[in-house]
């Protein structure tokens, strides 16, 4: 479909000692141009994993102004979006990401507060 | 295909404030002058299940189907397929539009627990959205139904409200003309006072119950730049879409014909100035249980029919089967008209709808039909389904509606054996232009019946009473005083009372004793 032609920017990939290595996460983040939020998120972004899934993540970023249907075909609203498709279930997450305890909290990294 | 709606009264001011987008839902545009704020966007706001998106998407389907000016609807609670299954039933074909690109539905799906928020962001992506969308169609028209859902879904409410007033403003220099939906509040029109950011127009559904019976109605709470009803209009949605009832009786400026046109009972053409009722009169015919009214309103129908006019006979008593039978006994031949397509009987139980459901009904009938002569029989029961005063708003809406059209109106309605009849009915009898009354007098052990015509504008009428009388060909006047001189003659040597004997006038008394 359309989103093969989406622009990859797989930013790490390598293996992991930790964890189960087949648990690899697909991260796609949706922006709209080079804004400072986006550049803001994306560092968040690439920070935390480094930090928590070490060699078990990709990141693709999709730029909405290039492919605009991809925000109907994704249900996206907000820019930035985190959505991470793999493992199931996928999860969104909106915002710069700039609070990281939501980010682990979101992405089920850490379990939510009940 | 529609037939011609009701022309939108146009004022020099209307042609000179801003340009419209015609909805093509009949009525609103009479209503709005012309149709929506065009390039702008328009709030209807109203309760759950009033019609905000039934008339949302009525406006997209109309625009694509009739303007030429395709439409994208922004679908915050349903799908594309839900969508289309609901306007199925009011005969619009979505999937067909969507299919020829001139509908793109978008379905925004917000789940709220699989989003967590982590700083700050804003909805651009939605803006990208509906802007591809428009681009990808060429869309004119764009509905978002219903932006609310964002409230709940997203917990930011200060970026919320400042990306919605960056979205109203991007409609606007988008150009689009855009209906957005909104649940209305407690006490304020909309739940999150998205009044705020429309200035252009703001339209209110309401959906009421009263006495059990379900009410439609829409009004313009504002309309920057135009001159609009400020009154509380009803509306239908049924098989053909919306409908607004536009009339508001408040102008009087109909024409007047001067064409006569026969009653068909001969003796009645001559009690109405020898002539009978102008085309496009509101003819009253009034009387007690079994006087002889519906048989009244069927010989004039049938005269219509013979001069090759289409008559539209409303029937709220008795079946088509019915009428056709029992006029058949007297003579009036309501069958071969019916075959020939002339007259068509619409029979229905008043109390299945609401008054103004059934007033929309007639309209619509009126306009579908186009006939001359327009029968209802009879307007009493009509008046159950409502207070008294808004059957009488809504008769008044009926019979401005008619006369404007030129359409000669016989309505029958029923007095309550014994009560005042000048007195019933007194709010429609002013609006009326030739009121006959049917009345039944005992005497000797025999009912007569007698015709006399209260009022009859703009003719020199009889002011004597006749003798109404049914016969195997028809309706007869006969002289009214002979029948009463027989009464006055016969000895009273029976036990009577003075009401028996004299007729009306005594009973009438004995009532102003009371």
């Amino acid at each position: 479909m359309s989103r093969q032609s989406a622009p990859q920017t797989p930013l790490a990939t390598a293996a992991e000692d930790r964890g189960n290595p087949a648990e690899k996460w697909d991260l796609r983040l949706y922006v709209a141009g080079q804004t400072p939020r986006s550049l803001a998120a994306l560092a968040n972004l690439k920070r935390f994993c480094q930090e928590y899934l070490e060699g078990r993540y990709s990141i693709q970023v999709v730029d909405l102004l290039e492919n605009p249907q991809l925000a109907r075909g994704d249900q996206i609203l907000a820019i930035p979006t985190l959505v991470r498709r793999v493992p199931i279930p996928m999860r969104k997450i909106i915002g710069d990401l700039s609070n990281t305890e939501r980010v682990l909290v979101g992405l089920d990294v850490r379990p939510r507060a009940s | 295909m529609n037939p011609p709606r009701s022309a939108p009264r146009r004022r020099a001011s209307d042609s000179l404030s801003l340009p419209k987008a015609a909805t093509g839902i009949a009525g609103l545009d009479a209503v709005t002058g012309g149709g929506l704020p065009r390039g702008r966007p328009t709030l209807v706001c109203g309760a759950a299940g009033c019609g905000k998106t039934l008339l949302a998407m009525e406006f997209l389907v109309r625009g694509a189907s009739e303007q030429g000016e395709p439409g994208v609807f922004m679908a915050f609670e349903e799908t594309p397929a839900e969508l289309a299954q609901n306007v199925r039933s009011l005969g619009f074909d979505v999937e067909r539009l969507v299919a020829q690109k001139k509908i793109l539905i978008d379905h925004v799906e917000i789940d709220r627990s699989e989003i967590e928020e982590t700083g700050e962001y804003d909805l651009e992506a939605l803006f990208i959205r509906l802007g591809y969308a428009i681009d990808s169609i060429g869309a004119k028209r764009v509905v978002l139904d219903t932006l609310e859902v964002l409230f709940a879904s997203l917990g930011n409410e200060a970026i919320l409200r400042a990306e919605l007033r960056r979205l109203f403003r991007w409609l606007k220099d988008r150009g689009v003309t855009a209906i957005v939906t909104a649940e209305r509040g407690d006490k304020t029109l909309t739940r999150h006072g998205l009044e705020e950011y429309v200035s252009d127009c703001v339209i209110l559904l309401d959906h009421r119950v009263t006495d059990q019976i379900a009410t439609r109605r829409l009004r313009i709470v504002k309309y920057r730049g135009t001159s609009h009803g400020t009154n509380e209009f009803p509306f239908l949605i049924d098989e053909d879409g919306i409908e607004v009832l536009p009339i508001t009786g408040a102008r009087l400026d109909h024409a007047a014909p001067s064409e006569r046109i026969s009653t068909g009972v001969p003796g009645l053409d001559e009690v109405l100035g020898g002539r009978g009722v102008y085309r496009g009169a509101t003819v009253l015919v009034s009387g007690t249980a079994g006087t002889g009214k519906s048989t009244l309103a069927a010989q004039i129908a049938e005269a219509s029919c013979q001069r090759g006019e289409r008559v539209l006979y409303f029937a709220f008593e008795e079946s088509p089967d019915q009428i056709t039978r029992n006029m058949r006994s007297v003579g009036i031949d309501v069958a071969s008209p019916l075959r020939k397509g002339l007259l068509r009987l619409q029979a229905a139980r008043p109390t299945l709808q609401g008054l103004e459901a059934h007033l929309t009904r007639i309209y619509r009938e009126v306009r579908g039909f186009q006939p001359r002569l327009v029968v209802v029989d009879p307007i009493t029961n009509l008046s159950r389904g409502g207070t008294e005063a808004a059957a009488e708003a809504m008769l008044m809406r009926l019979i401005d509606f008619l006369k404007s059209a030129q359409i000669t109106t016989v309505l029958t309605t029923l007095t309550s054996g014994g009560g005042p009849r000048e007195v019933s009915q007194a709010g429609i009898s002013s609006i009326v232009d030739t009121w006959i009354l049917l009345e039944t007098v005992e005497s000797g052990g025999e009912r007569n019946r007698f015709l006399s015509v209260l009022k009859s504008r703009g003719m020199a009428h009889s002011n004597r009473v006749r003798a109404f009388e049914l016969t195997e060909n028809g309706i007869r006047l006969g002289d009214a005083t002979d029948g009463k001189r027989q009464v006055r003659k016969r000895p009273a040597n029976a036990p009577r009372s003075a009401a028996e004997s004299g007729g009306r006038r005594p009973r009438n008394r004995e009532r102003a004793r009371k």
